[in-house]
C-alpha cells in the first residue's frame, strides 16, 4: 500500500507545480510506473475476490479436517486434534469403510501387483535414463509411482478372495468404468448421427434428453426400473423368472445398476461434444483417403481419431473431475447399500457431515481432493505428452 | 494528451484502491449469537382466549417456520391444522420438511451457525441432551406451567419424562412411540399358529407362512416384513429384538451400556443372537428388503402381503383405513421376548428363572422398546420472544387433547397415543372405525409396553445420534449385506461405540446414561 500512497503524493505535488517547474524526469517515472502497475492494480479486486472465494474455503476446510467439531453453549467450538481424523480414515475405526476390507493375497493378487510394480519401475528407469531429467520431474514421477502402487495394492486386496471395496475404491469403479462406457457409447452415437441418415436431427435431440434431467429424477427413475416387484419392468422380470431377485441384494448388482444410470445420464455429454468434433473435421483428407481406397476403419484410425483426440482428452478430463463427486445416484437408488457397497467418497463425507462430524467429513473431502488431483495431473501430463508427440 | 492519459490511469488506480480499502474497512454486520438468549417474557399459551377481531389476534403478523419430517405422515397434521391455528391466533405457520436422517444436522447447523431459519423443530426428544446444554432450545417449563389447556398431567409419565432434561421440559410431545409386532389374525389361525411370544416363535411363524398366499391374489407372500435399508430405521429394529435378551432386571438395569464402566452391551451372546434373528427375518421377507424402509414394509403389510411385521403404533389405525386389505385381520402385541437372557458377568445367555428374569411372564422375559420416543416440538432459543411464544403456542395447540385425541386415531397422521385420556376413552377409536376388540387389543398392547417394569427407553446420552444413526446403522447394514460375520459385527459396534465414548469422556457419558435410566 505504501508505494501507492507515495505515488499519489508525488502526483499531487507534481500537479501543484507550474508547467515549467515540473521535472520531466518525475513525469516520466510516474508515467512508467502507472503503465507498469495499471494492469496489476485493475485486476487486483478480481484476484482478491477469487482468493477469498476459493483459497480461503480451502484453507478453512483444511483446518476443519484437523479439528473436532462440538456443540458448545452459544454455538460451537473447534478443537485442534492434529491428524486424528486422517488416522481414523487410514488406520482407525473408519479404515474398512474408507479403504475396504483387505483380504489375504492370492497368487493372482501377487501377479497383478507384481506386474504393476515392474511397469512402474520401467517407467521410472526410462525417465532416469532420459537426458532431460529434472528434480521436479523426478519427484512428480516418484509420487506418481508410489500413488499408483498404493492404489493397486488397495484394489488387488479388496476386489476378490473375500475382500470388500471401501468408498475410495467404489468411487474409482464409478469413475473409470462409467467414463469408459460413456465415451464408447457417446462416440458410437456421434459417429452414427454424423452419417447422412434419415431422422438424425431428431435423434440428436433425443440422445441429449438424459443430460437435461436432474440426477435425483434419474435416480428415482432407475430405482423404479430396477425394482423387480413393483417397477414397470415387473412383467419382464417375471417372464425371466427373476421374481425373487433384487439388484440391490448384491454389491456388484447394485453398483452395476448405479453405473447403468450414470452411463445413461452422462453419455449425451460425450455424444454432443464428439458430434461437434466430428463435424468440425476438414473434409479434404477424408475425401482424399476415400479416393485412395482407404476403408472406413482406416479412415477412422488414421484421420478421424487423431483429429478428435485432443477434444476427447479434454472431454474425459472434465468428466473425470465431475465423476469423482458422484453422490445423488447411490443416495437415492440404494442409500449406499447393500451395506456400504455403493457409497462413494462424497457420500461418505455426506454421512459424516449429517452426523455433524464435520472434521471427519472434511478429512474425507480432502482425501477426495488428493485423488482427483492425482488422476487429473496424470491425465494432464498425458495430454501434454500426446500434444508434443503430435507436434 | 499523454499527460491526460497518465492522469486517468493514476486516478483510476486511486479509485480502485479507495474502493478496496473502503470494502475492507467497512464494519461487519454483527451476527446474532446463539448465546444471547432473549429475556424471558410471559409466555402466552394457546389457552388464552384469542382477542376479538376488533383488538386483533394474539399473534397477528407473526410468521413461524417449523422444521419437520418430510412424511407424508407426521407433517400432515401440522400442515392441516396450520390454517386453523392461524384463524385462532393470527400466526402464519410454515412447515418446512426434510428427510428423517437430515433433521438432526439441519437443527444443529441452523442453531449453531446463528442462521435461525426455524422458530421450532419437530424432532426426536432423545436429542434434547445435545441441544439443551448448549442453550439451543428453549426451556419450556414456564410456558407449560401457565398453559392449562395443554393438560400436561394427562401426558403419560414416560413421555413427560422423555421430553425433559435435568428436571426441565424442553419439548412438547405430539406423538408416543412404542414398537409392537403386528400379525395376521386370519393367516395364523388358519395355520394353527399362536401369536409369537418369543423371537424364536416369530421366526417359526414367519418361516411357516412365508411363500403362502396371504391376500388371495394367487401369488406367494412373505412371512415377515421388517425393513433393512441403510440410513433408515434398522438401528431401532435391532434394539427391539436385542432388548429382551439383554435387559431382565427392570428398566434401571440398562440395555445399551454396562452401568458400571460404560462398556457397550453388544459384544456378547445376547446381542449376537439378536443380530442372527434380525438377519434371519430377511429370509422370510421380500427380496429387496435390504433396500426397503418402514414405509415399504408398512405398505406391504397393509396390502396383505406380510404375515408379521415390526412397527410403531401406526399400523393400528392404518389397518382400518378404507384402502387397507387387512381390516379386522390385524392383531397387535407387545414385542416378543426371550426365554434366555444375558448373564452380564460372563456374556453368555442363561435360561430364565425367578432370579434371572424376575419380570418374566410365563417364563418369557419381555423388554418392550420405546423406540424414538415420539415426535415432539421444541422451540429455538435464539429467535425473538414473539416467535418463541407463537411456536410454543402452535406445538401446545397440536398437543392439546382437543386436537391430539383426534389425530392419534387417524393412521395417516403418523401420531400414536401418548396421553392417558387417549388410552382411557375408547370412544374416539370406535368412532374412527376400530372394532371394540381391535381397539382393546391395540391399546392394551401399547399400555402393556408402557407399564412394563422392564421397558427399555431409547438412548438419550450426548451424541446418541452418532452411536445409533451413524455407527450402529452403518455396521448393521454391512452385516445384513453379508460383508461382516456376527462376531465381526458385534466387535465393530463395540469398538466404534467405545471410540465415541472415549471422545466424549467416559465418566460424563456414564453419568448421563445412568441419569436417563434412573440407575444408582
Amino acid at each position: 500500500m505504501g508505494w501507492a500512497l507515495s505515488l499519489l503524493i508525488e502526483f499531487i505535488i507534481m500537479n501543484t507545480q507550474t508547467e515549467e517547474s515540473r521535472p520531466s524526469r518525475l513525469h516520466s517515472v510516474i508515467s512508467n510506473a502507472a503503465d507498469r502497475l495499471a494492469g496489476s492494480v485493475f485486476i487486483l479486486p478480481t484476484v482478491l475476490a477469487l482468493l477469498f472465494l476459493s483459497l480461503f474455503p480451502l484453507i478453512a476446510s483444511l483446518y476443519v479436517s484437523l479439528a473436532k467439531f462440538d456443540i458448545a453453549p452459544g454455538g460451537f467450538k473447534l478443537t485442534f486434534v492434529g491428524w486424528d481424523n486422517y488416522k481414523k480414515l487410514l488406520v482407525g475405526s473408519e479404515g474398512t469403510h474408507f479403504l475396504g476390507k483387505f483380504a489375504p493375497g492370492t497368487p493372482l493378487t501377487w501377479i497383478v501387483f507384481g506386474g504393476v510394480v515392474i511397469a512402474l519401475a520401467i517407467f521410472l528407469a526410462r525417465y532416469l535414463l532420459n537426458a532431460r531429467v529434472s528434480i521436479g520431474g523426478l519427484i512428480g514421477r516418484v509420487l506418481l509411482a508410489l500413488g499408483s502402487g498404493a492404489l493397486t495394492w488397495m484394489l488387488v486386496h479388496t476386489l476378490w478372495n473375500g475382500g470388500r471395496l471401501g468408498t475410495a475404491s467404489v468411487t474409482l469403479v464409478y469413475v473409470f468404468v462409467g467414463i469408459f462406457f460413456q465415451y464408447i457409447l457417446g462416440l458410437s452415437l456421434a459417429m452414427l448421427t454424423v452419417q447422412n441418415l434419415p431422422g438424425r436431427r431428431f435423434f440428436r435431440v433425443v440422445f441429449l434428453l438424459p443430460m437435461m434431467i436432474t440426477p435425483v429424477g434419474v435416480a428415482y427413475m432407475f430405482r423404479m426400473l430396477t425394482d423387480t416387484s413393483k417397477g414397470p419392468f415387473t412383467p419382464i422380470w417375471q417372464a425371466l423368472g427373476l421374481v425373487d431377485f433384487s439388484w440391490v441384494n448384491n454389491a456388484w448388482g447394485a453398483r452395476t445398476a448405479i453405473l447403468i444410470a450414470d452411463v445413461w445420464q452422462w453419455t449425451p455429454f460425450m455424444f454432443i461434444v464428439l458430434v461437434a468434433a466430428l463435424e468440425s473435421q476438414s473434409i479434404e483428407p477424408l475425401e482424399a483417403a476415400t479416393v485412395d481406397g482407404a476403408n472406413s476403419w482406416q479412415i477412422f484410425q488414421h484421420i478421424t481419431w487423431p483429429a478428435i483426440l485432443p477434444v476427447s482428452m479434454t472431454l474425459i478430463l472434465i468428466r473425470l473431475i465431475e465423476a469423482f463427486k458422484i453422490v445423488d445416484l447411490p443416495n437415492v437408488m440404494t442409500n449406499g447399500g447393500p451395506g456400504t457397497a455403493t457409497q462413494s467418497l462424497t457420500f461418505h463425507a455426506y454421512i459424516n457431515w449429517r452426523a455433524l462430524d464435520i472434521g471427519a467429513s472434511a478429512a474425507v473431502a480432502y482425501m477426495l481432493l488428493f485423488l482427483v488431483t492425482f488422476f487429473a495431473m496424470i491425465f494432464v501430463n498425458l495430454i501434454r505428452q500426446r500434444t508434443v508427440e503430435t507436434l | 494528451m499523454k499527460s491526460k492519459n497518465m492522469l486517468i490511469k493514476v486516478w483510476s488506480m486511486v479509485i480502485v484502491f479507495g474502493v478496496l480499502i473502503t470494502a475492507c474497512g467497512a464494519p461487519a454486520a454483527q451476527p446474532a449469537t446463539a448465546t444471547e438468549a432473549p429475556a424471558m417474557t410471559e409466555a402466552p399459551a394457546a389457552t388464552e382466549a384469542p382477542a376479538t377481531e376488533a383488538t386483533g389476534k394474539m399473534f397477528d403478523g407473526v410468521t413461524i417456520d417449523i422444521l419437520a419430517y418430510v412424511g407424508p405422515q407426521v407433517a400432515e397434521p401440522l400442515q392441516r391444522r396450520g390454517p386453523d391455528f392461524t384463524a385462532l391466533t393470527g400466526a402464519t405457520v410454515n412447515i418446512i420438511t426434510v428427510p428423517n436422517s437430515e433433521i438432526y444436522q439441519k437443527v444443529l447447523t441452523d442453531a449453531v451457525s446463528g442462521t435461525n431459519a426455524y422458530d421450532g423443530y419437530l424432532f426426536a426428544p432423545s436429542w434434547i441432551v445435545d441441544f439443551a446444554p448448549a442453550g439451543l432450545i428453549e426451556d419450556l417449563t414456564p410456558y407449560v406451567e401457565k398453559d392449562a389447556a395443554l393438560e400436561w398431567d394427562d401426558v403419560a409419565p414416560f413421555f413427560r419424562d422423555f421430553n425433559s432434561y435435568d428436571g426441565k421440559i424442553y419439548s412438547i410431545p405430539l406423538d408416543g412411540d412404542m414398537h409392537m409386532v403386528y400379525y395376521r389374525i386370519d393367516s395364523l389361525a388358519e395355520a394353527g399358529l399362536e401369536p409369537p411370544k418369543t423371537w424364536d416363535d416369530y421366526l417359526n411363524v414367519a418361516k411357516t407362512l412365508n411363500g403362502t398366499d396371504l391376500n388371495g391374489d394367487g401369488e406367494a407372500d412373505y412371512g415377515s416384513c421388517i425393513s433393512k435399508a441403510p440410513a433408515k430405521q434398522a438401528y431401532w429394529w435391532i434394539w427391539s429384538i436385542a432388548a429382551p435378551y439383554i435387559q431382565s432386571q427392570g428398566n434401571t438395569q440398562g440395555a445399551f451400556f454396562n452401568t458400571t464402566d460404560m462398556t457397550p452391551l453388544v459384544n456378547n451372546d445376547a446381542f449376537k443372537r439378536a443380530l442372527e434373528v434380525y438377519k434371519e427375518t430377511g429370509l422370510y421377507g421380500p427380496p429387496d428388503e435390504t433396500n426397503q424402509d418402514v414405509t415399504d414394509s408398512r405398505g406391504l403389510f397393509l396390502s396383505g402381503r406380510c404375515a408379521l411385521t415390526l412397527d410403531w403404533g401406526d399400523i393400528g389405525p392404518l389397518a382400518i383405513a378404507p384402502d387397507s386389505k387387512v381390516i379386522d385381520k390385524t392383531g397387535a402385541i407387545s414385542n416378543p421376548g426371550s426365554t434366555e437372557v444375558l448373564d452380564w458377568d460372563t456374556g453368555k445367555l442363561v435360561p430364565c428363572d425367578a432370579t434371572t428374569c424376575p419380570y418374566a411372564i410365563d417364563g418369557v422375559n419381555h423388554a418392550p422398546f420405546a423406540s424414538f420416543g415420539g415426535w415432539a416440538g421444541a422451540v429455538n432459543a435464539a429467535v425473538d420472544q414473539k416467535q418463541k411464544d407463537a411456536a410454543y403456542a402452535f406445538f401446545s395447540y397440536m398437543s392439546q387433547p382437543a386436537q391430539s385425541n383426534k389425530d392419534v386415531v387417524v393412521g395417516k397422521t403418523g401420531y400414536n397415543p401418548f396421553r392417558i385420556s387417549q388410552f382411557e376413552d375408547k370412544q374416539a377409536w370406535l368412532d374412527a372405525g376400530f372394532s371394540q376388540a381391535a381397539a382393546d387389543q391395540y391399546l392394551s398392547g401399547i399400555e402393556e409396553s408402557l407399564n412394563s417394569p422392564n421397558m427399555v427407553a431409547d438412548l438419550r446420552i450426548p451424541k446418541n445420534q452418532k452411536y445409533m444413526q451413524v455407527e450402529l446403522d452403518r455396521i448393521l447394514s454391512e452385516y445384513i449385506a453379508g460383508d461382516l460375520t456376527t462376531d465381526e459385527t458385534a466387535q465393530q459396534i463395540y469398538d466404534s461405540w467405545e471410540a465415541i465414548t472415549e471422545e466424549e469422556g467416559r465418566d460424563a457419558q456414564l453419568t448421563f446414561y445412568k441419569g436417563t435410566i434412573g440407575a444408582k
